[in-house]
């Protein structure tokens, strides 16, 4: 990794977000998540409410609106269904503009843009303001099973090995005279997976046998400290907390 | 198709859904560690790491199927044919919980239904077809390709069709289940062909040259006899 830990969403800011503990943000966008995915979609106004305290963390956070809005397009399939769904919904119809839409299918179309924007909007503004190896520290720190974090710690660090691996494989090939245009071409790209396989699988053999030299009984020595602090626990749960605020509102309201 | 295979965001199925299918994920994969270690004791996490790794890279590798149309392998039945089903249903999670933390691509109250469409329902099915057929078919790079092509088409179209029934289950939106069933199914298995023929062709190139390390196959393998060593002493 010689990009230092970097991933493609990653936004290096001096930010109060950037420097929380990893734990805490993790915690806040996932009871967050829940709190716009439990919301009933016929509080509109309510995801406006969610909307906003996005902006004001993305704000905090020092991320421009245009990288949001260029990140969340990972999301577009998901709004073509729901375009799709007025016109598929069963139940009650409306007539407008000439075309008969289900009410309920409108609903489901909100329901899905909605809580799907404002998720993938959290999980960004959470990628880009940890890094790789502060997430996997978070998720220690959360109790998430050893097991997981070791393999997702190797994973991440042997990735770009592997992705340039593959590049290699590739500017070979095309400098022997492949050209991939169609899919019965695919025999050579499905070879050279299979020695990148092999090759994944002996580098795995080759770390696990220089590990084991230098000590590794199964498990990895854990970094010391790191703990978050209260205000740190309680700064990152103005988010949750006043979405859940904005929901019972609504809900009671 | 990488439009089309996309993991699913939040508010596509309700809360009360996700959240048992999370608890099934979990449960599942509790299995699944305790098995892998089976398989691999304190190599674990090493070479579980890498061939995650090796999902994850394969996936951000484009390939041309049509002019203008690009799609890339899922690899969910490509991990188990080649590293078993517990270790494959583990790196697949893994690599759909980095992708959902780190990328962004699919919802995190969704986390659950996705680990149990493409990690365990899928893989299941794919290996399970695998271990099955490998019985009748000649265990050769070319058999083993065969089973792992069934294999990929059987597994992604069940993943579609985990989809399905979570939908019928908690789906946000009233939809005739039997046009997403048929449309999901349509669309899964034109990718799972081609997900299928770059399957079995890694796996055949696999098999020729370390047949040792294609799990599918060394449930076959013969073992070596063991020859008892003569204890040493009697030559005085």
């Amino acid at each position: 990794m010689g990009a230092g830990h970097a991933h493609p969403l990653h936004l290096d800011r001096p930010s109060p977000v950037h420097r929380l503990p990893p734990q805490v943000k993790i915690l806040a966008t996932l009871l967050f998540t829940v709190v716009v995915v439990a919301t009933p979609r016929t509080e509109i106004w309510a995801f406006g409410g969610y909307a906003l305290l996005l902006a004001a963390v993305a704000a905090a956070a020092r991320v421009p609106a245009l990288w949001l809005a260029k990140r969340a397009t990972i999301e577009l399939p998901f709004v073509l269904l729901a375009v799709a769904l007025p016109f598929a919904g069963h139940g009650e119809r409306i007539t407008w503009l000439g075309m008969s839409l289900s009410v309920d299918g409108l609903y489901g179309a909100w329901n899905i843009v909605a809580k799907g924007t404002l998720g993938v909007l959290a999980s960004l503004l959470l990628a880009a303001s940890t890094t790789m190896r502060d997430l996997i520290l978070g998720l220690d720190r959360l109790r998430c099973p050893a097991v997981f974090t070791q393999i997702a710690t190797f994973m991440l660090r042997y990735l770009d090995i592997l992705a340039d691996d593959a590049r290699r494989m590739r500017i070979a090939r095309l400098s022997r005279g492949y050209d991939p245009r169609f899919l019965w071409q695919v025999k050579a790209f499905a070879v050279s997976v299979g020695s990148l396989f092999l090759r994944a699988y002996e580098r795995g053999e080759r770390v696990y046998l220089a590990m084991v030299s230098r000590g590794y009984d199964g498990r990895l020595p854990r970094p010391e400290g790191g703990g978050a602090s209260a205000a740190q626990w309680a700064q990152s749960a103005v988010l949750p907390a006043s979405a859940a605020a904005i929901a019972l509102a609504a809900v009671l309201g | 198709m990488e439009t089309v295979a996309m993991h699913i965001a939040n508010g596509i199925v309700d809360g009360p859904v996700s959240a048992l299918f999370a608890a099934v994920a979990v449960i599942a994969l509790a299995f699944c560690v305790w098995r892998a270690r089976i398989d691999l004791d304190d190599r674990l996490a090493p070479m579980a790491g890498l061939v995650a790794a090796f999902i994850f890279a394969v996936q951000m590798l484009n390939f041309q199927v049509l002019p203008g149309v690009s799609g890339h392998l899922l690899g969910g039945t490509l991990a188990v044919v080649l590293v078993g089903p517990w270790v494959g249903a583990l790196c697949v999670s893994t690599v759909l919980i980095v992708q959902c933390l780190l990328f962004a691509d699919g919802g995190l109250t969704a986390l659950g239904l996705n680990i149990t469409n493409m990690a365990l329902v899928g893989t299941a099915a794919g290996y399970l077809l695998v271990a099955g057929l490998m019985r009748v078919l000649p265990k050769t790079p070319g058999g083993v390709g065969a089973t792992a092509f069934v294999g990929s088409v059987v597994g992604v179209v069940v993943a579609s069709q985990a989809f399905v029934f979570e939908y019928w289950l908690g789906g946000t939106t009233e939809l005739s289940l039997a046009t997403i069933a048929g449309t999901m199914a349509g669309v899964h298995t034109l990718i799972g062909v081609g997900e299928g023929l770059i399957a079995a062709t890694t796996v055949a190139t696999v098999a020729r040259v370390r047949p040792d390390l294609v799990y599918a196959l060394r449930r076959f393998r013969t073992q070596p006899a063991i020859v008892p060593v003569p204890v040493a002493g009697g030559v005085a």
